[in-house]
């Protein structure tokens, strides 16, 4: 059980520096961000006048479809394409609309985006140091790297870049970089500021193999809340910014053009939703496991445990509100986002403040 | 299936009927991936009615749908006694009053964290009622320190699981019924499915209508489809196709195990019980209610339950981080060894106690949960006779295990004696002059103690608390906060008290264990449903229940046009891609390259 203090040191420096690559990763992002708003102004006003325009005469063909409706046909040609279709696909979003915000399939386009190039390049750069610092812990402690809130946030935050550069090779989603970098960044600040924790061995309550398991699925499923979090918000932002071009008005935030339609983003999230969900419950039930065996009952409302009953009831409801009426949408994001408020929560606030059974935050 | 209001949860699963329930209006969007509510307008008009169509129309607009689904909001009918109950009931169980329920309960369990609470900490409790003598007893009236078993507490999860009774039964039935019926009836128009395609088979190929119906439909059973051919000796043959069933066998095992995770956990409760014992090194406990120092039986617990195995602790040792300087005096391991006899005149067997690794003996679980140091003393009374001699329990309040202490020595004659103070296993002056823990090792043990002497109190038949002395009615002898200073013991000292009333010596140590034995029949069932409910959710979210349609025709030319659409039941992003995959087995098959130019421009979906 030895721990290699001098690597311990040089893990914390590491982190430093993956820290700082990460700061320059956001300024990037944040940058492609902006660079895009100045050039994109321009189209979406372009939109909005003629949004105005059409507005006279998507009412007209609507009436115009009804009737086709009711029509039959025995035509065989309509073999190659009926075009209703397109109306059906559209419907809901004017064209105008669909030219202000980014592809539905967030697959990568042709267009050169220097600053966004820059930002996961350094973010890559940023990965592979934050790594080092993550592994050196790992081995200067000699045992897995997540016993404590200072190992808790730094491997944390390695996952969900991890995750979101590995989003990035199958989705565009660089118009994600500035939030997901930025929570990444904070979450390595809170570590290294707020619970900076030397390295050492674990107290004996910590000695299982469930840390392993629990804590790894809780750090993964977090990660992919955080992901959601940051499409929530964004969705939220976007749908008041098509309500508004679909007004014909002039929507503002420029940037979110770079930023899928609302609709997309909720899709995407329910389906990392989903995944998260399943690692949530895994989760929760393991650390019941844990709890059984270490404290000799599964489940005790711990404040800890209190919590993460919260959090999975927020997401199964998150989860019942995309199957209600009248909950999807602009619902269903704020419901993602208390969840994921929610997990900060209990991760900042109930490790640091509450006294329970699970006080191992180092402190 | 996204049902919407309880009336829909009972339908029957036709598939074919335009689904009431409108979609959401919420921010201006519409779903992408339609759901079969949108294939409906085609079906009700009659399947096979022989049109391959143009449908030039556009899709049923927003407009009729919103308007459509503002008739089945809730509007109160004038119905009896009978009607209002079904009325209610079908409130009960509608998707938003669960909705509602689970948000409900989200925000009910919160306080328990924010309050002390009874079962975990009632000293807590009584702690804050003390300091907040105002709201105190409010919070109290309102159940704020017993959340978890709070009357609104229970109403809430109470309500919701009788609302998921009565929305997995009808489920469970309908989908049986679904799961024996045939595939829905072929849309008229396929082309207004979500997912698409059409293609052109030459003629040169061969194939009519009715034989490529019959080859799409043993291709989709290939795959996995349940497929029914219709109208296989008109000119327009089709096959209706249907898989997934278990998406939702996924969805109703995971909310039926909810209920049993509920039942499980109501019958541990009940027949379970839980006690605490602390045991001194050499010391021997006993599994009867005798045995324990305090118990927690559930509300059917029957004393006969107890399994009269004994354990006793050998050996305690612990080991701190020597190596760390950040960390140094960190504990790293507990080990407890134990006897352990299974029953009355077993043989006995040693055994290892663990944090995180208990033993089961019994039906029951024992678990090491805290420790300490217990000082071997002696008292002995102003005449000379030994009033206490063994070890004392000494409570450690921090990590250095600092630790306090209550001697009570009611037979020491002429008076009872008793002794207040600190256990330190490390003692070193610190620089204000006191006596503070250095290392939770003991290196240079010391008791420093308070004494008094006088009627304990312990006569009078009521319980006391071995770890306090109440010294209201007692004489103080001598105490560290007097001039004449207390007592301080260090290792095999004696200490002669004032006044002629005896002495105390620190003898040894020893060390001890606070153990807890819980018996919890409803744990396994528990466990079982909640991992059968695990593998419910990832069925009910990751399988795709879709449904398929080929329909076939002759062309004027000679060529056989097949289209096929398809159409999620759920949320499915793959549909697109099951689409592909269609196309593409259905053009090896029939030897046309995937020439056709689709029919629209899905790809960017
Ligand atoms: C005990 C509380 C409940 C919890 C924790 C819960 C949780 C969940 C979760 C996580 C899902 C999504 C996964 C899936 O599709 O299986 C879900 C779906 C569903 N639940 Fe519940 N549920 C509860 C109670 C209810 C109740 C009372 C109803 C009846 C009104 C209900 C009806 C449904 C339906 C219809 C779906 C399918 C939604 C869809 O197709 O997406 N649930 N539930």
């Amino acid at each position: 059980m030895g721990v290699n203090e001098t690597l311990g040191e040089y893990s914390d420096l590491f982190m430093l520096l993956a820290a700082m690559t990460y700061l320059v990763a956001f300024l990037g992002f944040a940058w492609d961000m902006a660079s895009s708003s100045k050039t994109l102004k321009a189209v979406d006003q372009r939109a909005a006048s003629a949004q105005n325009a059409q507005q006279t005469t998507s009412k007209v063909s609507t009436v115009a479809a009804g009737a086709g409706a009711q029509a039959e046909s025995t035509s065989h040609e309509g073999l190659t394409g009926p075009s209703d279709r397109v109306a059906r696909i559209g419907s809901g979003r004017s064209a105008s609309v669909s030219d202000s915000v980014a592809a539905q399939s967030m697959d990568y386009t042709g267009e050169r985006r220097v600053a966004a190039r820059v930002g996961v390049s350094i973010t890559a750069l940023a990965f592979v140091v934050h790594l080092a610092a993550v592994l050196a812990r790992g081995i200067a402690a000699d045992r897995v790297p997540w016993g404590n809130m200072y190992e808790f946030c730094t491997t944390g935050a390695l996952v969900v870049a991890g995750i979101f550069l590995g989003a990035l090779t199958r989705k565009d989603l660089r118009f994600l970089g500035t939030f997901v970098i930025g929570l990444v960044l904070i979450m390595l600040c809170a570590a290294t500021i707020g619970f900076p924790t030397p390295v050492g061995n674990l107290i004996p309550a910590l000695q299982s193999y469930w840390l392993v398991i629990h804590v790894s699925v809780a750090v993964i499923a977090s990660s992919l809340f955080t992901l959601t979090f940051a499409m929530s918000v964004l969705q939220l932002l976007q749908s008041r910014r098509e309500a508004a071009l679909a007004a014909g008005q002039s929507p503002g935030m420029a940037f979110m053009k770079r930023v899928p339609a609302a609709l997309n983003l909720e899709n995407l999230a329910y389906r990392i939703n989903a995944v998260g969900f399943v690692l949530w419950t895994f989760t929760l039930m393991a650390g019941a496991i844990w709890a059984e065996e270490a404290w000799g009952r599964y489940w005790g409302w711990d404040t800890k445990e209190v919590w993460t009953f919260v959090i999975w009831v927020v997401f199964a409801g998150y989860l019942h509100a995309r199957a209600t009426r009248g909950w999807t949408g602009t619902r269903a994001a704020w419901l993602c986002i208390v969840g994921y408020l929610c997990i900060i929560f209990n991760f900042a606030i109930v490790n640091v403040f509450f006294s329970g059974l699970h006080s191992y935050s180092g402190l | 299936m996204r049902r919407t209001t309880g009336e829909e949860e009972l339908r029957p699963d036709d598939g074919g009927r335009p689904d009431e329930g409108g979609r959401p209006d919420e921010g201006g969007t519409d779903r992408g991936a339609a759901t079969e509510r949108d294939a409906g307008a085609g079906t009700e008009s009659g399947a096979g009615k022989g049109a391959v169509d143009v449908g030039q129309g556009a899709g049923r607009t927003k407009k009729s749908r919103r308007k459509k689904s503002g008739k089945d909001d809730v509007v109160l009918p004038a119905l009896g006694f009978i009607g209002m109950l079904r009325f209610v009931w079908r409130q009960l169980t509608s998707m938003r009053t669960a909705l509602f329920l689970l948000l409900l309960l989200a925000v009910a369990a919160v306080p328990g964290s924010l309050f002390p609470q009874r079962p975990t900490n009632a000293a807590a409790v009584d702690q804050y009622i003390e300091d907040h003598p105002v709201v105190g007893p409010w919070l109290e009236n309102l159940q704020l320190f017993d959340v978890y078993s709070s009357v609104w507490f229970s109403a809430i999860y109470l309500l919701l699981f009788i609302s998921l009774i009565g929305c997995v039964v009808p489920r469970t039935a309908q989908h049986a019924k679904a799961m024996r019926s045939k595939p829905p009836r072929t849309p008229r128009r396929l082309s207004r499915l979500p997912e698409y395609s059409a293609m052109a088979i030459p003629a040169a190929a061969g194939v009519t209508p009715s034989s490529a119906i019959e080859e799409a439909a043993a291709m989709l059973k290939k795959r996995g489809y349940r497929v029914d051919v219709r109208d296989r000796d008109t000119g327009r043959p089709s096959v209706g196709a249907e898989r997934g069933f278990l998406k939702e066998v996924g969805n109703l095992l995971f909310h039926i195990c909810l209920i049993g995770v509920l039942i499980s956990v109501a019958v541990g409760g009940m027949f379970g019980y839980s006690g605490q014992k602390t045991l001194v090194e050499g010391d021997t406990f006993v599994n009867t209610l005798v045995g324990y120092d305090s118990f927690e039986p559930g509300n059917n617990f029957d004393r006969g339950q107890l399994d009269p195995y004994s354990i006793r602790l050998d050996d305690f040792s612990v080991t701190f981080d020597r190596q760390s300087e950040a960390n140094y005096g960190q504990p790293l391991d507990y080990t407890a060894e134990m006897t352990v006899t299974e029953s009355p005149g077993a043989e006995p067997e040693q055994q290892v106690l663990e944090v995180n690794d208990p033993l089961s003996i019994g039906g029951t679980n024992v678990y090491l949960l805290g420790n300490g140091y217990a000082p071997v003393v002696t008292v002995r009374g102003g005449n000379g006779n030994v009033a206490y001699k063994g070890p004392v329990i000494s409570l450690p309040s921090d990590s250095s295990y600092t630790s306090s202490i209550v001697i009570k020595a009611p037979d020491a004659q002429p008076s009872q004696l008793g002794f207040v103070g600190l256990f330190i296993p490390t003692a070193v002056v610190g620089k204000d002059g006191r006596t503070v823990a250095s290392d939770p090792d003991p290196l240079n043990p010391q008791l420093l103690l308070d004494s008094y002497y006088g009627n304990l109190g312990l006569d009078s038949g009521d319980p006391q608390n071995v770890y306090a002395l109440d010294v209201k009615g007692l004489n103080q002898l001598n105490g560290r906060q007097l001039d004449t200073g207390g007592i301080v013991l260090k290792a095999k000292e004696t200490y002669k008290l004032p006044e002629g009333k005896g002495s105390i010596s620190f003898d040894g140590l020893k060390r001890y264990i606070a153990i807890e034995v819980h018996h919890d029949p409803g744990k396994m069932a528990v466990l079982m449903c909640s991992s059968l409910a695990l593998l419910g959710l990832i069925m009910s979210l990751f399988i795709g229940r879709r449904r398929a349609w080929v329909r076939a025709g002759a062309h004027d030319d000679g060529r056989t046009m097949v289209e096929f659409g398809l159409l999620a039941r759920g949320e499915d992003y793959r549909l697109d891609a099951e689409r592909d995959k269609l196309r593409e087995l259905f053009g090896r098959k029939w030897l046309v390259e995937n020439g056709q130019p689709d029919d629209d421009d899905r790809k960017d979906k």
